[in-house]
């Protein structure tokens, strides 16, 4: 097993990009070690980002913040700008594992993990956050949306690196949210989970609305129905119900020791709705 | 006889909360633990375990691994001896199976190398040819005929025919005749019960160093609850003799009963005869969940008759219990314990122990009684919603007493019970107010208690400290309590005695630290040490002063003259004492052993709130008190932590702990991801109220505290989501799919 500390993306991407072996990306590290430690994988490669310049920063951007793929997740919840703007990406980010592991995880690396249950992913999907990434063919941009592709897998090419994330600017009367279910209080991995984004128009109803589902299907699942369920509302119960059946009925769950099919779709609609509705009292709204 | 050893006296120590003497050592990462054993040319020894869980073994091949580099030795079971009697021989099985591999984790082969990675390819090397077997990882599955058998042969007389050769021993307890009881009722309850198998889940991982030298005398340091025990199981799997393999246990990261026994040692000293070399062995995570000892898991009947005014006129229970692949009397303690709180004319329990392809059960704080008295407390419970009455009053109108039979035999003496209940009745948590969708559930708890064979000695230095030596790992404050009543008896400061624990040179047998037994039994011994030591002291100054040693008595940490005719001296310290001993007959010590009788039985009450979720079924724990009898409590601070302890351990027990097998008859999660002990967010902080009955078996009233603490959270926490959601679970754990789909009927 060889160990690169990358000092530029570029450097990362084609070293990546060269190995015939079996390569993995270190950034905090959380995942990684674990599957070291557990013998799940033996790579040949491992490409440290965290000294990559820059990589560990916050910067505002264009009315939003573009988070940097090894910023740890303890920093990110510390950051004044980023928690008023997108207070549920962040709490979501806040959730993995215990505060040791906050002092190391980060956003990028629970995207590229491929768990469909990551607590980050989907608050960055109702986010419509946007990731960058190095290449062998040079830098583009992705939605993170598109980013997850099943368990464990993502659609980044070979030699690909997220090198940072953006999220976007939003209006003044929006808010967003995240809820996770767990048999305890933490230090657990979501059995159901949804993160809701909302914006609201000059009279208090919701003009806008993405709702996303975590670990009751492959991947992170955007519930468009649910989102149009919510428009022209300002949360009544029977819109509330609404929502909550749109999102039963797109759960496509596995039956495991973390959780039956029918409890995950349960719950998924009840966390959708009790997310909305903090949601909607961030962005202001009063019912 | 045990039952008079107390006699009423004021403490001046006993009682206090006096400074830990391991807590510096242990907070600065100062405290050698099993793992930081090590020696010179140590080897690495890893062990291959089953993937299957019932396979005959049919041929195993070591020869690439043997010829790896690094490698020093490899073995199987073949390399261990034939062991005529059943229980070295099952305690050895387990440690490396012979004919069968019997659990999904089941040793099978190991190896001792140069190093981790090295072990780790020699595993890789190992050829094992299986012959996969049909399996059966549930009680009540196992129990049938026609069931896979996990060990042919091994059914005692007294189990009736008919039954899977699983099932290995029954037993029966009770008096009068239960149907004429039930005729006099007039409502039944008759429920059926299920609990799953739950880890102790001790932070520690077991870990053993050994070394064999080459003329057959051996060390073996390991994280143990008895070295004097591992001694014994050792030398009978090596054929040693007991005088050639020294034992030491080393400090130690949670026991609960789960280190009472032997996992990886007899395989580390195996490894290291045959390598010549010093060998380690420390588990993983995964190792401790698959291949230690869990609890059984029971499926159980209950049928408990009660009169409108809360009387209970007769009980009976059918207890099936599954300590896994080996034969285990778990069960007769659940069926000894189910009763016991109760003064009951009609009364029977009846036992099975049915063998599953699990890994074998170890001892978990009160072996068998949580399970049996969980399904007892919640039936007590459903009777009171029945009746509308008083949870508490209807457990007064039948608790056991003095003078009481037990249900399981022995008349009952001086035990605490209704004083518990009392204190519980008069709390102010009792009577506190609840929200809307909050519940508040009791349960009574009962254990035994033990105590044993004990040595200790007692040292007195020549600069007036006192120095203990005596048998039995710490894991509950033992050092800290033994030295207290050292102080007491010899009248001199806390400060002045340190009481150390150790190896099996040292001492004559001092059984498993188990049965809440130490700070009663070895507690005991202590004081009657230094009682020998005063005796000395005394005859000590006796020959200074020049008069007979019978005019001579212990004061205040000091011989003094007995009364005015014995002459006229100064009050002699045991510093002075200590100080010119050379002088006067050379060193002092006090010893005692004895095999202790008398362990007092020990009773708790829980109350607890909780509210249910009823969306998701998750249950929050609102509040929660123990109280519970301890005779006498040494030093409050610890006794109050075994009561929040085994509160803790209970909770995470009734709510999200369990051991879950695939159909492939795997185990699904072994680690502490998906096996969900609580954590601190989880808990609301656990009260304590300790009652002080003392125990007739010691001289200053103690009686165990360690194990009584776990029994009655289960029945209280089911009890509790019962008045909480509406719905009586009768399955643990009552984890959040399991509530909600109960609430959705």
């Amino acid at each position: 097993m060889r160990y690169l500390a990358a000092r530029s993306a570029r450097e990362a991407a084609e070293a990546l990009s060269a190995e015939t072996g079996v390569t993995r990306i270190l950034a905090g590290g959380t995942d990684v070690l674990v599957q070291l430690k557990s013998g799940i994988v033996e790579p040949d490669l491992i490409v440290d980002i965290k000294r990559i310049p820059g990589i560990a920063e916050i910067v505002p951007e264009a009315g939003g913040f573009r988070i940097g793929a090894a910023v740890p997740n303890a920093v990110l919840g510390e950051h004044a700008g980023v928690v008023a703007l997108w207070p549920g990406v962040v709490e979501g980010a806040n959730l993995i594992g215990s505060t040791q592991v906050q002092g190391r995880c980060t956003m990028a690396g629970n995207l590229c993990n491929g768990s469909p249950a990551g607590d980050a992913v989907p608050g960055l999907v109702a986010a419509n956050a946007i990731a960058r990434l190095e290449g062998p063919t040079g830098t583009r941009e992705c939605p993170v949306a598109e980013i997850p592709a099943g368990p464990g897998r993502t659609t980044l090419k070979k030699g690909e690196v997220i090198t940072s994330i953006l999220l976007p600017a939003r209006p003044e009367r929006a808010g967003d949210a995240y809820l996770r279910f767990i048999p305890r209080t933490e230090m657990d991995i979501a059995v159901a989970s949804a993160a809701v984004s909302l914006e609201l128009g000059t009279d208090g109803t919701v003009a806008a609305a993405r709702v996303v589902l975590g670990a009751v299907a492959p991947t992170v699942v955007v519930v468009e129905s649910a989102g149009a369920a919510l428009i022209g509302s300002r949360l009544d119960d029977a819109v509330l119900a609404r929502l909550a059946a749109a999102c039963e009925a797109a759960c496509n769950p596995i039956d495991d020791k973390r959780g039956t099919v029918a409890f995950r779709t349960r719950t998924a609609g009840v966390l959708a709705r009790r997310a909305a509705l903090i949601a909607y009292a961030r962005a202001g709204g009063s019912k | 006889m045990s039952l008079d050893e107390y006699t009423r006296r004021e403490f001046k120590q006993v009682g206090t909360r006096v400074r830990r003497p391991d807590g510096v050592d242990k907070v600065t990462g100062r405290a050698l633990y099993g793992a930081d054993a090590t020696a010179p040319g140590m080897l690495v020894g890893r062990i291959l375990r089953s993937p299957h869980p019932h396979a005959r073994i049919v041929a195993i091949d070591t020869s690439a691994a043997g010829a790896l580099k690094g490698v020093k030795a490899v073995i199987t079971g073949a390399d261990l001896p034939v062991q005529e009697d059943n229980f070295i021989r099952d305690v050895q099985d387990n440690c490396m199976a012979r004919d069968k591999a019997l659990y999904d984790g089941h040793a099978v082969a190991a190896v001792a190398a140069v190093d981790a990675a090295t072990a780790k390819a020699a595993l890789k090397l190992i050829k094992v040819t299986y012959e996969i077997l049909p399996h059966v990882t549930d009680v009540d599955i196992a129990v049938k005929p026609g069931a896979p058998v996990v060990l042919a042969g091994r059914t005692l007389e007294n189990v009736p025919a008919g039954m899977s050769e699983n099932v290995t021993s029954h037993c029966e307890f009770g008096h009068g005749d239960p149907e004429a009881g039930f005729a006099r009722a007039d409502h039944i309850v008759e429920r059926s019960f299920r609990t799953a198998a739950t880890h102790q889940g001790y932070i520690e991982p077991h870990a053993a160093l050994a070394s064999v030298t080459s003329d057959g005398k051996a060390e073996l340091w390991c994280c143990t609850q008895g070295q004097f025990f591992v001694r014994t199981l050792c030398a009978a799997i090596m054929e040693m003799e007991a005088s050639q393999l020294r034992v030491t246990a080393s400090e130690i990261g949670g026991g609960f009963g789960g280190k009472t026994t032997v996992f990886i040692e007899p395989v580390a000293l195996a490894l290291s005869r045959k390598a010549g070399r010093p060998v380690k062995i420390v588990m993983t995570r995964d190792e401790v969940f698959r291949a230690t000892g869990p609890t059984v898991h029971t499926s159980m009947d209950i049928r408990i008759g009660m009169t409108k005014d809360g009387t209970i006129t007769a009980a009976d229970a059918h207890l099936r219990y599954s300590g896994g692949a080996f034969p285990c009397g778990t069960v007769d303690m659940g069926a000894q314990a189910a009763f016991a709180a109760y003064d009951l004319e009609h009364v029977r329990t009846y036992g099975w122990n049915v063998l599953t392809n699990r890994p074998k059960e170890a001892a978990y704080r009160a072996p068998g009684a949580p399970q049996a008295i969980y399904a007892v407390e919640s039936v007590i419970d459903e009777l009171c919603q029945h009746f509308g009455l008083d949870p508490i009053e209807v457990r007064l109108k039948n608790a056991a007493r003095k003078g009481t039979k037990s249900s399981y035999g022995p008349t009952f003496s001086d035990i605490g019970l209704v004083a518990t209940l009392e204190a519980a009745k008069q709390h102010p948590h009792y009577c506190a107010p609840l929200a809307p969708g909050q519940g508040r559930g009791i349960s009574c708890g009962f254990w035994f208690n033990f105590g044993g064979n004990t040595c200790v000695s007692l040292n007195v230095n020549t600069d007036g400290t006192v120095g203990i030596t005596e048998g039995n790992p710490d894991i509950g404050g033992s050092r800290a309590s033994i030295s207290l009543m050292a102080a007491e008896e010899l009248g001199i400061p806390y400060d002045r005695v340190r009481t150390i624990v150790a190896d099996t040179s040292a001492l004559g047998y001092n059984d498993v630290t188990d049965g809440s037994r130490v700070t009663f039994a070895v507690g005991l011994a202590t004081i009657k040490a230094a009682r020998d030591a005063v005796k000395k002291m005394c005859a000590r100054a006796a020959k200074i002063w020049g008069i007979d040693e019978e005019a001579v008595e212990w004061k205040d940490g000091a011989a003094v003259p007995a009364g005015p005719n014995a002459g006229k001296f100064p009050p002699m310290a045991l510093a002075e004492i200590a100080a010119v001993s050379f002088e006067t007959g050379g060193p002092i010590a006090g010893h005692h052993e004895v095999n202790v009788d008398g362990a007092g039985v020990s009773f708790g009450v829980h109350i607890v709130d909780v509210e249910v979720d009823r969306e998701t079924g998750a249950t929050k724990v609102l509040r929660y008190t123990v109280f519970q009898d301890a005779g006498k409590a040494v030093h409050p601070s610890y006794v109050e932590g075994q009561m929040q302890g085994g509160a803790v351990q209970g909770i995470g027990w009734a709510l999200n702990e369990e051991y879950i097998y695939g159909a492939d008859g795997r185990l699904q999660n072994p680690g502490f991801l998906d096996y969900r002990v609580p954590v601190a967010s989880d808990l609301p902080a656990i009260d304590t109220v300790i009652l002080e009955i003392p125990n007739p078996g010691h001289p200053y009233g103690v009686r165990g505290v360690g194990e009584t603490g776990i029994v009655p959270p289960l029945a209280a926490l089911s009890n509790a989501v019962s008045r909480s959601a509406g719905i009586r679970l009768a399955e643990l754990p009552m984890s959040p799919p399991r509530v909600l789909a109960a609430l959705d009927g």
